[in-house]
Order: structure tokens, then sequence, then C-alpha cells
């Protein structure tokens, strides 16, 4: 069966703990801790924690990106100079090291960036779709708590989410 | 009851006064949202007066440059040996007023000073905008200026034979990734400050802030890849704004002229950008705070911080400055000694001493709390401070062209064309132009981290309740 969204909008970060605390002691069938997200105006790092370990892997294509823009770089730069061994160079290395490490690490920092920014759009699943379960006062001062749940189990999320005074309860149709 | 003070008293009240806040921690956050869209929508008049004048300079710029570009470098009296006159001093005050707006975002992000939430956006704008300006005048300064490829560093296939071990190509290089990198840090740093916009513009703005926004809906998941990207993005940009005075230095330090062969030039240079930009950012937060009405977030704690860490930067460039004359003073090079010898006692020498004064001694009035409270005062002295900046570089291009190793080559009466100045003025007025652009269309105070150094405070105040 597909799963279906709901979100619950709350005025401060305790609500929202205390909301998160009793949808994991719930132990709903159909539902899972993994299937919750927050959505706030800040980041929350504690309320993150309460929904488990989630691996942030943007550092990897950082890595990634390190060690593929001193590749190329040193590569473009030194592939250019041997291009031409003819050329006179009064006994000097045809590929001098120490210069070429100034264009080499500029590489390296130029394309360590735009890695990590791929990266992060990657995690971000851009371009894909995204719930449209979402409300402006989100990106103002309210925090949301999105759950994606089997239909059945919906009803029994939402009577969670109302034991917290919530704003606002909103539901989508099953897909 | 009648209570009397007595000066046992007053001492301890005195001890017990809070320290002003650098923001109140009672700002709601939807009034944050406020404060800042408003900024957007309203600005005071002076900003169109900023903009229209900054607009006028720009034109007069571009005029001079045509003219410049029609007629031939001559109109711009260009000519062996001065060969880069204001345009090279100017390109490096550029680049160095890029430094501190990433560089300090960058330093005091990832050392967790809250202190920089409310003014690092508009500091990180100062450095795209001061690049771009900077690029301008590297095409500016060239004979053929339609040959400009010939300094970017790429494969011979085409037959030009850009040297790479040369600075100037490093330098092409260099200020490419900064400009890049910084463009990138300045922007992804916005993304969550973009949704917010999208969700309160309507209209063409509405498309256009959803376009820039990329989806963002504040989800957990994001905010740990943003944070995680973000920081690895600030640890990359401190060692690249690093490189990049550095290599600017290079261009001179590497070359045989006298009193530019000095291996101090590197962090010399590097410590007059952070200079001159922590100058700048003074400047423009007071004018962004009149004029966006930001007293609320770009508080007199902050610029207090800003000032004292201007303070700071002032002596260690002072520091490297003196370093710089005793390097040729107690040398063994005779040239380079008569080359300081001449910017001290020469034409130029009212500069120079300008020059030592406005660095070394103007940045004094920074020491007194009564002084870095008094705005009008610290915009008088952070242009001054600039100004002070702009001369060392002037002080550093002409005086070592006019007084070479050949007396006949001396030009010690040299002085600009009006041209020169013209594309210089039209310089400030394209970077002052952006900048107020820049400000009309994005936050210039981030309202997702300023709302981040509300809660906490305000976090910490209830932990100590």
């Amino acid at each position: 069966m597909s799963k279906v969204h709901t979100l619950a909008l709350y005025n401060d970060f305790e609500e929202a703990g205390r909301t998160l605390q009793e949808l994991k002691a719930a132990n709903l069938p159909g539902f899972r801790m993994d299937d919750v997200a927050i959505k706030s105006p800040i980041e929350h790092p504690e309320l993150s924690e309460m929904l488990g370990k989630r691996p942030v892997y943007v550092q990897l294509y950082t890595l990634a990106g390190a060690v593929l823009g001193s590749t190329v770089g040193f590569t473009l730069i030194a592939s250019a100079q041997a291009n031409f061994l003819l050329q006179i160079r009064g006994g000097r290395p045809v590929v001098p090291i120490p210069p070429d490490m100034v264009l080499t690490y500029e590489l390296f920092i130029l394309i360590g960036v735009l890695m990590t920014v791929v990266g992060c759009f990657i995690a971000w699943k851009l371009p894909g779709n995204r719930s449209t379960l979402y409300n402006t006062s989100i990106s103002e001062d309210k925090i949301g708590i999105l759950v994606k749940a089997d239909p059945l189990v919906i009803p029994k999320i939402n009577e969670i989410f109302s034991r917290h005074q919530p704003l606002e309860i909103m539901g989508e149709q099953g897909r | 009851m009648i209570h009397t003070t007595d000066e046992s008293d007053i001492q301890i009240e005195r001890r017990f006064v809070p320290k002003a806040k650098d923001i109140s921690e009672d700002i709601a956050w939807a009034q944050i949202n406020k404060d800042v869209l408003r900024s957007m929508e309203r600005p005071r008049l002076m900003y169109w007066v900023i903009f229209l004048a900054s607009l006028a300079l720009f034109s007069f710029g571009v005029y001079c440059e045509v003219y410049q570009y029609q007629t031939g470098l001559g109109v711009a009296d260009l000519e062996n040996p001065q060969v880069w006159g204001l345009y090279i001093a100017t390109f490096i005050f550029w680049i160095g007023m890029s430094h501190s707006g990433t560089l300090l975002s960058a330093i005091l992000h990832i050392m967790h000073a809250d202190w920089r939430k409310p003014i690092y956006r508009f500091a990180e704008a100062m450095t795209t905008f001061s690049l771009m300006t900077a690029g301008l005048f590297v095409l500016v300064h060239l004979g053929r200026v339609w040959e400009f490829y010939y300094v970017v560093a790429y494969p011979n296939e085409r037959w030009v034979w850009p040297n790479f071990n040369s600075p100037l190509v490093w330098d092409a290089t260099a200020i490419g990734t900064y400009l890049t990198s910084s463009i990138v840090f300045l922007y992804f740093g916005m993304i969550p400050d973009l949704a917010i916009c999208r969700d309160n513009a309507k209209g063409f703005r509405k498309k256009f802030y959803w376009f820039l926004s990329l989806g963002w809906q504040g989800t957990d998941r994001q905010w740990a890849n943003f944070r995680v990207a973000y920081l690895t993005i600030a640890c990359f940009l401190i060692p690249l704004a690093v490189s990049v005075h550095s290599i600017v230095a290079t261009d001179f330090a590497v070359s045989q002229q006298p009193g530019w062969h000095i291996t101090s030039f590197p962090p010399y240079f590097v410590a007059g950008a952070l200079y001159s930009g922590c100058a700048a950012i003074i400047t423009l937060f007071i004018v962004l705070r009149y004029v966006f009405r930001f007293e609320a977030y770009m508080t007199m704690p902050i610029l207090d911080k800003t000032c004292r860490l201007t303070f700071a930067i002032a002596m260690v460039w002072t520091y490297l400055n003196l370093i710089e004359y005793a390097s040729v003073w107690y040398g063994n090079d005779e040239y380079a000694k008569q080359t300081l010898i001449f910017r001290a006692t020469g034409t130029y020498a009212p500069y120079w001493w300008a020059m030592n004064f406005l660095g070394s001694i103007v940045p004094f009035a920074l020491a007194f709390k009564s002084l870095r409270n008094h705005l009008p005062t610290m915009m008088v002295v952070s242009l001054l401070l600039n100004l002070g900046m702009w001369l060392e570089r002037f002080m550093i291009v002409t005086p070592t062209f006019a007084h070479g190793y050949y007396p006949w080559t001396w030009t010690g009466d040299w002085w600009p064309s009006w041209v020169q100045w013209g594309i210089v003025a039209g310089s400030f007025g394209w970077f002052s132009m952006l900048f107020m652009l820049f400000c009309k269309i994005f936050p210039t105070v981030s309202m997702y981290e300023v709302k981040e150094m509300v809660y906490h405070r305000f976090m910490a105040r209830k932990a100590r309740a």
C-alpha cells in the first residue's frame, strides 16, 4: 500500500519534541521513525537526534572533488607544458613541480568546493519531487513534523499530534 | 523604606551592570522576517541617492573607458616605465577589499563567533562585487584588451603559450577560483533565506525566489547536509583567500624592481587586504544600518567588535609595513634603499606620509570606546583607513616605476591623467551600484542565522534563570 503524508505544525520545539517522543514510543505498525521529518526555520540538532542517526555523506563528495581537482589540475598543466618538448628551456625542467603546485592547489580548492555543493544537491535529491505538505509559516517561526505512513495508521498518528496542541494538521490524499 | 546609596553600592552595581547585548533575545522570529523583508521593499530615500550617485560615477567611468579604448592607452598617460598606473594599484585595492568579507565570515563561522551572523551576508556580497570590480582592471589596463585570454591558464594547442610559471597566470586562476567559490559561498548560505523570500513574495519575484531556493523546506536532512557543506566550503575558503592575495603579492615580490623583491610581501599584502576589507565592512555597516533601518540587528556592540578586530589587524599591518622598510633599509640592495628614500622625500612624499599616517596612526581612534560608539566618527575613520590603504597600493606601484634602476627612466613628476582617475572613480560607482542592487534584491541580514542567535541566547537566559 502506498504511503501518505501528514504534517502537524507546532509553536515551539518543546511541543514538537514531546510529539516525537510519543510517536517513537507508540511503535505503530506501518510506521518507522525513518519516515519522520522535521521542518523548522532553524536547525535544531537535539530534535533531529530523536529521529535516530541520519548520516551525511557530503564529505565524501568533497574528498572526491579534492582528489579530482588536484589530479586534473596537475595533469592539465603538466600535459600542456609537456606538449612542446622541443621548447628550449635552458636546462630547466619541462614540467617544473614547485610553480605547478600553485595552479594545482587552486584547482584542488575549486573542484573541492564545487563537488561539495553538488554532493549537497544530490543529498537533497534535487531536482526531485518533495512533499506538497508545507506551510509558509515554517520558514517564519513554526515547527512542522512530517510523517509518511500507511493510510491506516494516519488517524492514530494524527491523534498523537492532536494531544500536543498542534496549530494545524495537514493531510494529503493517498497516492 | 528609604534606600541610601553609598560608594560601595555603586561599585557593586558597576561590577554587575550587564554588558550591552549583540542582539536582543526578545525579538520575535516573525519580526526578524518582517524587518528584513521590509528592508528590501522600502529603503530610506538615501538608498536611491546612493544608487543614483553610483550610477552617475559608473557612467562616467564607462565614458572614460570607451574614450581610452577608442583613442589608445596614450590618453591614460601609460607609457614606459609607468605601465600600470592607477589601474593595477586600484586592482590590488579591490582584491584586498574582497578579502575580509568571505575570509572573516569563514573564520568566524568556524570559530562559532555568532556576532558575525547579522553582518556576514553583506560582507560576503562585498567580496563578490569587489572581485568583479578588480577583474575589470585587468582588462582596462591592457593595450589590446581583446587578447585578455593570454593571462588565462589553458592548454597550448593554439600556440599562445601561457607561461604557467608566471604569477600573472597564477593570479588569473586564483582570482577566478576565489570569485567562483565566493559566489557559491554567498549563494549557498542564502538558500534558507531565499525560501523565506519565496514564501512571502508575489508575482514574478515569487518565481525568481522559488527558482533560487531550490525547493528548500527546512527539513532536518536538508539542514544537516547544508551545515556540513557550508562548513566545508568555509574551510576551503580560508586558505584560498590567503593564497589569492599572496599570489597578487608574488606578482611584485618575484620581480626585479627595486623595493618589490621582499620576502615579507605576501603576508604584508594579506594583512593590508584584511585591513581595508574590515574598514569597508565598518563603512557599509553604518550605511546599511541607516538606509535599511537595521538598528536592531546591526547593533553597536557588533560594530564595537568589528572595530576592535580592525584595530588589531591595523597593528599587524603596521608591523609588517615597518618590517618592509627595515628589510630594505638594513638590506644590501642600494637601489631598493634609494627607492625607499625617494618615496619618503621625493615627489610622492606627501602621499607616502599620508599613507603611513592614515594606515598606522588614524586606527588608534578605534582604540577608544567613546569613538567606536560614535557612528559619524567611525564613518569618517573607516573612509580614511581605506584611503590610506588605497594610497598604500599607489605607493607600491607608482614610485617604484618612477625610480627604477636606470636614471634615464626616472619619471619623478609622473601623474595619472583624468582618464585614469575617471575609470578609478567609475569602479567605485560600479561596486556601489552592484552592492546596492544586491541589497534591494536579496536579504542583507541572514534571517535564519539571526533566529538561531536569538534562540540560543534565549535558551541560555532560560537555563540561567
